[in-house]
């Protein structure tokens, strides 16, 4: 029996959902009927909506999708000034300020605390300059990600960008495509490095060539059902297809029906593709593809370039291979550079935001790009002012040469607004990474190493992925219950993309740190020569870094042991739940309880 | 912990007719956002990350069980009581699992108004069927 969701699904669903958001927003969030609120708030979500959570009701989370990543000149001052004035709640963050966005690991934007009324002139202003909130949540095709430098990118093997916009116009408001059992994440990848990430992605397009009637062609080959959520983690499977890139947006339409009419959609637990590829295999898969899905015969796959892959795949920078992300001063093809900058958390201020807008453009094209480590990338810099924009004050905080704990560290949004998670997370990576780089000495050579803290299992944060994988837990502490994690060990994408072991369970949030700190240390030891920090973990089986070094209480200190979720905000000076000001009206004043 | 198995929320209605009047309720429970939390008529009432105190759980021999929860995986209701089957994990001793059937509250017949238990307290899951049996 189909779910709940399918019925309000069936009921109303994508792009028809908008006349009522307009008709919600004039009314007041009162115009919502109470016992309709759920099935609402599912469906806003196709429009990037996503209601917070309890005790921040009447608030919502936005997201817009940036395909790619890709901001062009004048949208990155236009979501800068949205959430300056729109992205603005009753209480602060004391790390953040009172409005922020936060780039996400899709390449997409955030933004919080957005109220219901505001929604339509917040619609225009996106709007007039080309950004979008649509299908950036829900079940359909979700932000296209790819190589962030797209175009740009002296390892390219073919330009990605083309091909993810494309897919974006062909998918993006396509009726046929826009009700889909679960949400649809795609990757378009044309780097020699991998950074496309299409490992962990739904559907991948992964750089390839074949012989194709006795010529060289360019192309990708295509990998269905990875994806790193709840603790069912999975690398996408070949499917033993290539495609040019003029044929990936039919590949992508019969690949995404197959999944519209084959999906589960009475468990939405079991919905996911990856689920769907467990059960029938690559091989049928691509079967019931070409039979149900495709005119004429796929194409087997060409010859990859996963050997050559470099993003996140566990090296040092300095090691003369590809980039391990896109932090730091890179030459583009036409002689101009492209300038990564390390944002701690992916959280920058609106003011922050729009200084970098005013200095894209004062020294750029104006093109900004997000990446999948949370970052941000001013594009097209020219050679001569290349010094002039790095001596910019933002560059101080938001740097192109960070140290290397600030550069590895990602967090999702955690107990702050979501109610999937189980701990807070931003202000505490903040505080994890501040503290590892006064604290930890870098063993030479390492230059990479990536902390990913993600709140709960499904795994925004990509923590199976990383060098240290921190996932939400709880634990008690001399009797009391405080936020904790788990910790997993050796994960990484490359040529050999491995997910992390989970080797330290419920370890207090306020000994992490000392556990991170014995652990490079125990690897500065008895590291063999020049060997990374992955290396090093792979060499030792689960039972040996299982009890490698011991959690450890240090000056660290933790604000957020408490039940965060128990708050109606974390950081409010009376945060208990019974305090909060939601719902609110559309000025921002609490509306009289029913009670 | 596997993939959760089918949970559509069920809807309660319960109909009186007294003297030709129809006197309604109406108890409309989901578990929404891959399970992390449980709506009761259209409310946010219980969420994921609560640490719940189980006594005679199947899920490890701790006593109690200090049961981190997870996920709500099935949600039921039956005469405005609201219960549940939760995925999480014994933070005593680190096994995971469901628990079977767990009261999360009542919601009142008349206003519908959803009084949560408290899980700190101690809970037994699938309660009523565990007390009727022979120790």
């Amino acid at each position: 029996m189909p779910t709940k969701v399918e019925g309000w699904k069936d009921e109303a669903y994508g792009n028809e959902v908008r006349e009522r958001i307009y008709e919600f927003a004039e009314e007041g969030w009162e115009s919502i009927p109470d016992d309709e609120h759920d099935a609402w708030f599912e469906r806003f979500k196709w429009w990037g909506l996503y209601h917070q959570r309890k005790g921040q009701e009447s608030y919502f989370m936005m997201r817009i999708g940036t395909p790619n990543g890709v901001l062009e000149p004048g949208q990155l001052e236009v979501v800068a000034d949205v959430a300056d004035e729109f992205a603005r709640g009753p209480a602060d963050n004391p790390e953040f300020g009172g409005a922020v966005c936060d780039w996400t690991t899709r390449q997409s934007i955030q933004l919080h605390w957005i109220k219901l009324e505001d929604i339509p002139e917040i619609w225009d202003r996106l709007e007039s300059v080309g950004l979008s909130t649509q299908q950036a949540c829900g079940d359909s095709w979700r932000n296209i990600v790819g190589c962030p430098v797209a175009g740009k990118d002296k390892n390219e093997f073919i330009d990605a960008w083309p091909v993810a916009e494309e897919l974006n116009e062909t998918f993006k408001g396509n009726d046929d495509y826009a009700n889909l059992p679960r949400k649809w994440k795609v990757s378009v990848t044309g780097c020699s490095e991998g950074c496309g990430q299409g490992d962990i992605n739904d559907l991948a397009f992964e750089p390839a060539v074949k012989i194709i009637d006795g010529e060289e062609t360019k192309g990708f080959n295509i990998r269905v059902g990875g994806g790193l959520s709840r603790k069912e983690p999975r690398l996408a499977r070949s499917i033993d297809v290539f495609v040019t890139p003029e044929e990936a947006p039919d590949i992508a339409a019969s690949c995404s029906a197959l999944f519209r009419e084959h999906g589960d959609r009475d468990d939405r637990f079991n919905a996911r593709i990856k689920f769907l590829v467990d059960e029938w295999g690559a091989e049928k898969f691509r079967r019931v593809l070409e039979e149900e899905f495709v005119d004429g015969e796929l194409r087997t796959a060409g010859e990859d370039l996963r050997d050559e892959y470099t993003y996140n795949a566990g090296h040092n920078h300095d090691d003369g291979e590809g980039h391990a992300d896109h932090v730091g001063v890179h030459e583009q093809p036409d002689g101009n550079y492209y300038v990564g900058l390390s944002v701690l958390v992916g959280r920058m201020s609106a003011e922050e935001t729009r200084e970098l807008a005013h200095l894209a453009d004062e020294y750029g094209s104006g093109e900004v790009r997000l990446t999948q480590r949370q970052n941000i990338i001013v594009t097209d810099v020219d050679s001569d002012r290349i010094d002039g924009f790095l001596e910019e004050d933002l560059l101080e905080y938001h740097s192109p040469e960070p140290g290397v704990f600030m550069r590895g560290s990602i967090a999702c949004t955690g107990t702050e607004y979501c109610s999937l998670s189980i701990v807070e997370t931003k202000n505490r990576m903040v505080r994890y990474g501040r503290w590892m780089q006064d604290n930890i000495d870098v063993p030479e050579g390492m230059t990479n190493f990536h902390t990913h803290l993600s709140g709960c299992t499904a795994s925004c944060a990509q923590p199976q992925i990383a060098d240290i994988s921190l996932r939400g837990m709880k634990t008690r502490k001399d009797g009391e219950p405080v936020e904790a994690f788990d910790i997993g060990l050796g994960g990484g994408l490359g040529e050999n993309p491995q997910f992390a072991d989970w080797v330290e369970m419920r370890v207090a949030a306020d000994e992490v740190p000392g556990y991170i700190r014995n652990l490079v240390e125990f690897f500065a030891e008895a590291r063999e020569d020049g060997e990374s920090f992955r290396a090093f973990i792979a060499r030792h089986d689960e039972e040996a870094l299982n009890g490698l070094v011991e959690p450890e209480e240090t000056s660290y200190t933790d604000p957020y042991m408490h039940n965060t979720k128990m708050t109606w905000y974390p950081y409010a000076e009376d945060d208990d739940m019974g305090s909060s000001p939601a719902p609110t009206n559309g000025q921002g004043e609490p509306l009289p309880s029913d009670d | 912990m596997g993939p959760y198995p089918a949970s559509p929320g069920r809807r309660e209605r319960r109909v009186y007719a007294r003297r030709g009047v129809l006197v309604g309720m109406v108890t409309s429970i989901h578990q929404l956002d891959d399970g992390a939390w449980v709506s009761v008529n259209d409310s946010r009432e219980v969420n994921v990350s609560d640490l719940w105190q189980l006594a005679r759980s199947d899920i490890c021999d701790c006593d109690p069980t200090d049961f981190l929860a997870e996920g709500f995986v099935e949600v039921s209701v039956a005469c405005g009581r609201v219960e549940a089957r939760i995925a999480g994990q014994c933070i005593g001793c680190g096994t995971d699992g469901v628990t079977d059937w767990l009261e999360l509250g009542r919601a009142d017949p008349d206003t519908g108004a959803f009084r949560s238990v408290v899980p700190s307290s101690v809970h037994v899951p699938d309660r009523r069927r565990r007390l009727a049996a022979k120790e």
